[in-house]
């Protein structure tokens, strides 16, 4: 069964306070940035920071996967964040402002070259392409299909909207985005992440954003606020009813394997692998909060 | 690696620490900390070994600490040390 990332906890990587505690929370995975969330003046200090953080055993104790995002490789910073991160020991590279496949390959190269001088196993670092801009969304299929480091594709909404000249509303104006690059996450068999949710007080939107990406079949979502996880992971929960069935199926495809019958029933219902999956999703989304409350 | 300016690195916020690097002759490192009944000896085998690992036998290294990890205390140390300097190569294998 896949890691399951429902959420993705961004930090920044200048901040020692953060970078020190937000394991507390147990994120699915933690996002250092190097981008964004970092000034100029502070690249550096951020860097090594980050360096030296993701070498603590208690993300891997906790089971959080660690990922960085670095700047653009156009900037000065973006070579140096790689290997800072690599070195480090990260789990996954996100890539900001993502618009082709290309950009992958050239990140690629990088990686592997880095891999080899560190002594870590080629293939290990992953990837994350954030896509941020219309060419990237038209492009969502060819990215998400560009590596086999790539374990997922992720929306970020506010350069996106900037480039689309709109900015957030009800929904609408992310919708054939979030489709877009959930449909190429799809193709490729890796995950989709929606957009961080801004407005970190307003509960209620929060939740009704969560339910709009979990229906429309979203992994998680990128996050900027450690309160935002318990709901979202909450939100995630299967029912005690979806529980109970996916036990069901599970038992029901067990003893049909042993029994060696090439097709399972469940209540006159044929059980088949995406049912099967699906039911193993259940259950571990059960086993890692519970029931959904 | 030898110290040429004065510099600076890290803030004064809780879980961090501030470090402040100027030319000298010796080699001299001064530290404050809230902490440093508990945990001064850990900090003061952190800072010299991060030094050391750096190359550094000379400088005056001032440290206000505000209860940082041992990772927060190396890159602040590191930066601080880089930046006086003047140095842009890292070598990562000697830092891990």
């Amino acid at each position: 069964m896949n890691k399951l990332r429902r959420s993705m906890l961004f930090l920044p990587g200048s901040n020692a306070a953060m970078l020190s505690t937000a394991f507390v929370y147990k994120p699915d995975s933690i996002m250092f940035d190097l981008e964004d969330a970092v000034s100029l003046r502070e690249k550096d200090s951020a860097r090594l920071l980050v360096f030296h953080a993701l070498q603590l055993p208690i993300y891997k104790e906790f089971g959080i996967e660690t990922i960085v995002r670095i700047n653009s490789l156009k900037t000065e910073f973006g070579l140096k964040d790689l290997e800072a991160a690599i070195w480090g020991g990260v789990d996954a590279i996100r890539l900001p402002k993502t618009d082709s496949a290309e950009e992958i390959h050239e990140l690629e190269v990088h990686i592997e070259r880095i891999e080899k001088e560190c002594g870590r196993a080629i293939g290990s670092t992953k990837i994350v392409a954030a896509i941020e801009s219309a060419i990237g969304v038209v492009n969502a299929v060819s990215i998400a299909q560009s590596s086999p480091r790539l374990i997922g594709i992720a929306i970020a909404a506010f350069d996106y909207l900037v480039d689309m000249q709109t900015q957030r509303g009800d929904g609408s104006e992310l919708f054939y985005a979030r489709c877009a690059v959930l449909h190429a996450a799809r193709v490729a068999g890796i995950d989709a992440f929606d957009a961080v949710y801004s407005d970190v007080d307003n509960d209620e939107g929060f939740l009704k954003e969560v339910e709009l990406i979990r229906h429309l079949g979203f992994n998680g979502k990128s996050l900027i606020n450690p309160r935002q996880i318990l709901p979202l992971h909450n939100a995630y929960s299967p029912t005690q009813e979806e529980v109970d069935y996916a036990r069901q199926v599970i038992a029901a495809a067990e003893e049909g394997e042993k029994r060696g019958l090439g097709v399972i029933s469940l209540d006159g219902k044929m059980i088949d692998n995406p049912i099967i999956n699906s039911a193993r999703r259940v259950i571990s989304r059960y086993e890692a909060s519970g029931v959904r409350q | 690696m030898k110290i040429v300016k004065d510099a600076i690195a890290g803030t004064l916020e809780s879980s961090d620490l501030q470090v402040k690097v100027s030319p000298q002759k010796q080699l001299e490192i001064v530290i404050h900390s809230d902490v440093i009944h508990q945990f001064g000896d850990q900090i003061t085998i952190i800072v010299e070994d991060t030094l050391k690992k750096l190359g550094l036998t000379e400088g005056l290294i001032i440290i206000e600490d505000k209860g940082a990890l041992d990772c927060v205390i190396k890159a602040r140390v590191e930066v601080a040390v880089l930046r006086g300097s003047e140095v842009n190569e890292l070598n990562w294998r000697t830092l891990k």
